[in-house]
């Protein structure tokens, strides 16, 4: 029994840095029906942005609230002049093109991202800077809940609910919601359309700049190509949960999180990329939309 | 234009791999290693060793007043770069030998390679007895891990009284796997309980499952035959949820960067390794002064059986009569009570070096010696 509370909580844990993540697919997707696989390496530009912000200033070993708060700002405007970057020279002069250019642009901006990191920082893992003091908020049966779990959970719920907020509650988000409607009606009502994509693509990069911080506070090791296998699960998530959806990215996050701790505590390590997967294949049957997803009729 | 463009693109891969002549006065040995990639560390130690011997030799004016000439290249930790890069050394660069690897997986990768090409490739550091079993051109300066594994569980049981111990193991590598079952066989054979045997994949960042699984079992000591840089992350996670167990391990501990990635959480951990910096044979110290001289560091024991490697390979083209690949496989082959850092080295009739192994503790950057176990 504690094992499973355990788990649940690692779980939870895990399933919020998915969840991250996959609110920027899901946005991006929401909006311009583009899977953005560049995605995946913003979130590893933005863990070496506040490594090197750390490194810069000093703190890659002070621990505290302070230190968190400069690493979030630092990524999170490193990851969202990347994306304006890649939207502005990589995406937009392809708008009018098939879907289909676009879509293998973006892989190529993923390939190039990983890469040209390589080259510039290295092949080889950095050990990220401790960020928060991890410590013991209750105990229970040898069941832990740490400090860093909360945190994670909580900056992830408090993301989402900002973004609804946005989404629904203000003109610019009334402005987003219309683009995904029809982006030449709204043009044609007055939107500019430019700018709401561009700002979606700052919006989803930061929540990934985020994500990276929070991952590297939990996991600190970070390399180019950590954001490969974590992408491809955030895009799970985001899938799983109805992509374009954002309440369905988060609980897309949180049951890909929980469903490989149980798979690993209780089944073998092997299997957890296939399960993660194999709920990708079941989901896609049954409901092709996802959980929280609208089933639409494709326009002919 | 354009086409003539595309014609060049297609052409210059080609024009640029031409084959280059060697001078007729240069030793050519190829080392191909992780020189980037998650075991980065391991390329570069070793490739300080192997560089720090044939400074050495070359100093003093060569083999037959031949220089040594040293190629390097990355495979970036993977095996089938590995592959690709042994390839080039052998049919481009025309090496007489290899040095490399130190992960099993990458040996394993390079050795059918270097045995159909018959060229002898000596690995410093390679532990899984697969690797030499590849063929007869395939040599190792260092212990395998049956008898890794056997040190370990003796350690286990004699040393720390442990009579119930954890292990996790990393199911993508050779080495890992391959120590993981030595050290089992030999702690039950001993007597002991293996309370849990789990495992995870090279490149995890989470370990938590695993971890509370392994808690609740309660073991005496927890067993990690992996490398370095997951070595640290479990470590950590292990200790954030509680695990008080001893933490053991490998070789593929051996890395400054342990402990930069593990901070407290692995102190106090012991492990197998091929040497210690407080080691007090003369032959061990007079490579610390040199190395310390050259990199101004410690060495680690990468970088010294890769030391000791060199010094073979070196001593095996001296004894032959004529430098040619099927002539240095010979010698190696006949290397006896060959006096190293890391002890003495015999090459037995499997191609595998018979030597000492020592304990060492985490404390810090520093690994403090613990004692040593003769085969």
């Amino acid at each position: 029994m504690e094992d499973f509370v355990q788990h649940i909580i690692n779980g939870v844990s895990l399933g919020s840095i998915y969840a991250l993540i996959a609110l920027g697919y899901t946005m991006v997707y929401g909006i311009l029906q583009l899977i953005n696989f560049a995605h995946s390496d913003v979130y590893m530009m933005g863990a070496f942005a506040s490594y090197y912000t750390a490194m810069f200033l000093g703190r890659d070993n002070q621990p505290g609230v302070g230190t968190l708060v400069i690493l979030l700002v630092a990524s999170m405007v490193a990851c969202s002049l990347l994306g304006l970057v890649i939207e502005r020279f990589c995406y937009r002069p392809l708008r009018k093109a098939p879907k289909l250019n676009i879509l293998i642009t973006a892989i190529g901006v993923s390939l190039f991202l990983e890469y040209f990191a390589q080259v510039v920082f290295g092949a080889d893992p950095k050990v990220f800077p401790s960020v928060l003091n991890d410590t013991v908020l209750a105990e229970m049966n040898g069941v832990q809940l740490k400090s860093s779990d909360v945190t994670v959970l909580a900056v992830t719920v408090i993301m989402m609910l900002i973004l609804n907020f946005v989404i629904y509650k203000t003109m610019l988000g009334k402005a987003m919601r219309a683009t995904s409607t029809n982006m030449s009606v709204a043009s044609l009502m007055g939107v500019n359309t430019d700018k709401i994509i561009a700002f979606t693509f700052i919006v989803g990069s930061s929540l990934a700049g985020v994500g990276s911080v929070l991952v590297g506070m939990k996991y600190p090791k970070i390399d180019p190509l950590m954001g490969m296998l974590i992408g491809l699960k955030a895009f799970v998530a985001a899938v799983l949960g109805g992509i374009g959806n954002i309440a369905g990215a988060v609980l897309g996050g949180l049951l890909m999180g929980v469903s490989e701790e149980m798979v690993v505590g209780y089944l073998s390590s092997t299997y957890r990329d296939a399960f993660a997967f194999g709920i990708l294949i079941v989901i896609l049957i049954f409901r092709p939309s996802g959980l929280l997803g609208k089933n639409s009729v494709e326009k002919v | 234009m354009r086409r003539s463009l595309l014609v060049a693109l297609v052409v210059l891969p080609f024009l640029a791999s031409c084959t280059k002549k060697n001078a007729g006065n240069e030793i050519v040995i190829g080392h191909y290693g992780s020189m980037t990639g998650s075991e980065a560390t391991f390329g570069q130690s070793t490739d300080e060793g192997i560089r720090l011997a044939i400074d050495e030799i070359n100093a003093t004016g060569g083999i037959k007043g031949k220089k040594i000439k040293l190629i390097t290249m990355d495979d970036q930790g993977k095996a089938e770069e590995a592959a690709s890069v042994v390839t080039r050394l052998i049919e481009q660069e025309k090496v007489v030998a290899l040095l490399g690897e130190v992960a099993s997986s990458r040996s394993l990768a390079a050795a059918p390679i270097a045995q159909a090409k018959k060229v002898p490739m000596l690995t410093p550091s390679s532990t899984n007895p697969k690797v030499t079993e590849v063929g007869d051109f395939i040599f190792r300066a260092c212990f395998i891990d049956p008898f890794q594994g056997t040190v370990m569980a003796k350690f286990a049981s004699e040393n720390l009284k442990a009579k119930k111990v954890a292990i996790l193991r990393d199911v993508k590598s050779d080495y890992s796997v391959g120590l993981a079952d030595f050290f089992a066989a030999k702690f039950k054979e001993l007597g002991g309980e293996i309370v849990a045997d789990v495992s995870y994949q090279g490149s995890d960042v989470d370990f938590k499952a695993q971890l509370t699984q392994i808690k609740s079992k309660n073991p005496d000591a927890l067993f990690i035959p992996g490398y370095y840089t997951e070595v640290g992350l479990i470590a950590r996670q292990a200790r954030e949820l509680g695990i008080k167990s001893t933490l053991m391990g490998g070789d593929g501990w051996d890395s400054p960067k342990l402990s930069e990635i593990g901070k407290e959480a692995v102190n106090g951990a012991y492990f197998s390794n091929h040497y210690s910096t407080e080691s007090k044979e003369p032959a061990a110290i007079d490579f610390m002064n040199k190395f310390k001289a050259k990199y101004n560091k410690q060495p680690d024991g990468l970088s010294s059986v890769a030391y000791d490697a060199t010094k073979m390979l070196i001593k095996a083209i001296e004894a032959s009569p004529e430098i040619k690949a099927s002539a240095i496989r010979d010698q190696l082959a006949a290397v006896k009570e060959f006096q190293g850092a890391t002890g003495k080295i015999t090459i037995d009739d499997k191609r595998n070096a018979v030597k000492s192994a020592v304990v060492v503790q985490v404390d810090g950057s520093n690994n403090k010696y613990v004692t040593t176990i003769n085969p």
